[in-house]
């Protein structure tokens, strides 16, 4: 009997790292629920890394890009036929807009947004940050299925080496009321703040918005993403996408370099749970030195452009 | 054009979280504000009542000092206010959409706006779910709209990038920041607020069964403040070439990224 069903994302043929982590927690819930994992997927294509990830099936509809409606009438047809305890969305844009009209469709709860999920008494059990991580919340999942989307970069990806899933095709119909006119795709090597391993982040104390070069530079150089304080954005000097903290993207990159950043209380809350943070900043009583693992009291007009080259001496080698 | 905004009313992103018997927020000395991203929708829908006319209702599910809530977005611009009272802070968000769904049913609308998340909780549930139980397309994480001839054209985030989407009316629009610069209250909006009878109710009077809306699918254990992190090794950085060897030891060494 199936035990937990994924719903998994495909970018440039390959399963998307959120998807990734999605299935590995996935994997573990199953095996504590006693049941199998299954994947949903949109292309076949999906089946390969599925299995490597533990699936045994993947249900496939057909539906080509992302639409609400149409991919939640496919969804709950495989929640039907499959009956699982539990369904997982990546908490990517698409597992977040879709995760919710299944769970009212059905009448149950989400426990959203979570970075830690066990299997507990036969309930689904969830950590998840509220007030932008100022707090904590332990949440139960009461109905069946129960639905969670996971928090990006929370659950480490781990493959089983297990063959292709097994390609079970669905089909399910249902109008799709919302047309795509076009998408507009990002400045070439931008990378998304929710997934991003390395975040490199900006604040008031770049002074002007045309010194945002200086993030991006060592952004790029080392293949992180562009992060930003709310000011920055309030300032109107970077695009709200950057924006990091309450209002903004909580984040939990491996890594996160902040240059420039005071660390306002609503900013703290949405990156201090970064594994690794380092802090650069003119004032030493600066607050963010408060949740640095390593914090240097200086002008990042002069260590950025150093720090940048280094960067890319030791990526030259 | 009719418009009904749900807003909610959430502690200040300023505020210091303290918690209450190990499982709420302790409400003491928070000041309380309409959450940002409904901000930004309540914006919208007064743009659209201004560019075509119609009115623009104000919808919040809470306790007493919601009241607020719809006073401010009164003052704001909006028309009209409906207060649903209850303890939403006992309701899960499936709970608070099936309120939501039922008082907007009863309400002329053409355009549903929300927040893309009540900043808080930080769910970011409510929208998809209200659009599920009125049977509406849905269009999430707006930064751009455009209404008119019975569809709109909005841009929805998605990651660091965008889509265009049309959809037909009615449909539920979940605001993201940057979707227009929220004005504040003039002091006449303010004193015509004053004049606005609040619509009051309670899920019972809209056929809902408390049972159903306080039913918790999502039930909260416990909440706790995260480990209070000591701060690090903090150094001069004077010496920029000596600064950027530092960062480059901790970020090969420590952080194992390059």
């Amino acid at each position: 009997m199936p035990g937990v069903l994924v719903f998994t994302e495909i970018k440039d043929g390959k399963l998307k790292k959120a998807s990734r982590e999605a299935l590995s927690i996935g994997r573990k819930l199953a095996e504590a629920a006693g049941g199998d994992l299954v994947a949903f997927a949109t292309e076949a294509a999906a089946a390969a890394d599925a299995g490597k990830y533990g699936a045994t099936k993947v249900y496939v509809a057909e539906l080509g890009h992302y639409s609400t409606e149409p991919y939640t009438a496919a969804l709950e047809q495989v929640v039907k036929d499959v009956q699982p305890a539990i369904v997982l969305f990546a908490g990517t844009s698409d597992g977040r807009d879709v995760a919710p009209r299944l769970a009212a469709r059905l009448n149950v709860g989400v426990a959203s947004d979570v970075d830690r999920l066990e299997w507990t008494d036969g309930k689904l059990r969830g950590r998840r940050p509220v007030y932008s991580g100022k707090a904590f919340a332990t949440v139960e999942v009461t109905g069946t299925p129960a639905i969670a989307t996971t928090r990006p970069n929370a659950f480490p990806p781990e493959e089983t080496g297990g063959g292709a899933a097994e390609v079970v095709s669905v089909t399910a119909s249902a109008e799709n009321r919302v047309k795509m006119v076009e998408t507009k795709e990002p400045e070439a090597g931008e990378i998304s703040l929710a997934e991003a391993d390395i975040i490199v982040s900006g604040g008031r104390g770049l002074k002007e918005a045309t010194n945002f070069s200086y993030i991006r530079d060592l952004a790029h150089a080392i293949g992180g993403a562009v992060g930003a304080s709310r000011a920055t954005v309030d300032a109107g000097w970077i695009d709200h996408q950057h924006q990091v903290g309450q209002t903004g993207r909580v984040v939990s990159p491996n890594l996160y370099i902040a240059a420039g950043v005071s660390g306002a209380i609503q900013h703290l809350a949405g990156m201090s749970s970064s594994k690794h943070i380092i802090a650069i900043n003119k004032d030493p009583e600066a607050p963010i030195f408060r949740v640095a693992d390593l914090g240097i009291v200086g002008d990042l007009f002069q260590i950025l452009p150093v720090l940048t080259e280094e960067v890319k001496k030791a990526k030259a080698h | 054009m009719n418009s009904v905004v749900c807003i909610t009313h959430v502690p200040d992103t300023e505020s210091r979280i303290k918690i209450a018997d190990g499982r709420k927020v302790d409400e003491t000395g928070i000041k309380f504000i309409v959450s940002p991203y409904d901000e930004f929708a309540l914006e919208e829908a007064i743009r659209v009542k201004e560019k075509s006319g119609g009115d623009v209702t104000v919808v919040t599910f809470g306790p007493d000092r919601a009241q607020q809530a719809l006073r401010e977005a009164l003052a704001r611009g909006a028309t009209k206010a409906v207060h649903i009272k209850g303890e939403s802070g006992d309701a899960d968000s499936l709970g608070i959409a099936k309120v939501l769904a039922a008082a907007i049913k009863s309400l002329s609308h053409d355009l549903v706006f929300l927040g893309k998340q009540g900043v808080g909780q930080d769910n970011g549930l409510v929208g998809p779910m209200l659009a599920e139980l009125l049977g509406y397309p849905q269009v999430n994480v707006v930064t751009h709209l455009e209404v008119g001839d019975g569809k709109l054209t909005a841009h929805r985030e998605i990651e660091a990038a965008e889509e265009v989407l049309e959809a037909p009316l009615p449909a539920v629009v979940t605001a993201q920041k940057g979707l227009n610069e929220p004005r504040y209250a003039s002091l006449k909006g303010i004193m015509a607020a004053k004049k606005v009878a609040i619509d009051t109710k309670t899920p019972a009077d809209l056929g809902l069964d408390d049972a159903d809306i306080y039913k918790q699918r999502v039930v909260t254990l416990s909440l706790e403040l995260p480990a209070e992190k000591s701060g690090g090794r903090k150094v001069d950085g004077g010496d920029p070439n000596a600064a950027a060897q530092e960062i480059m030891k901790y970020i090969k060494e420590q952080a194992k990224a390059l």
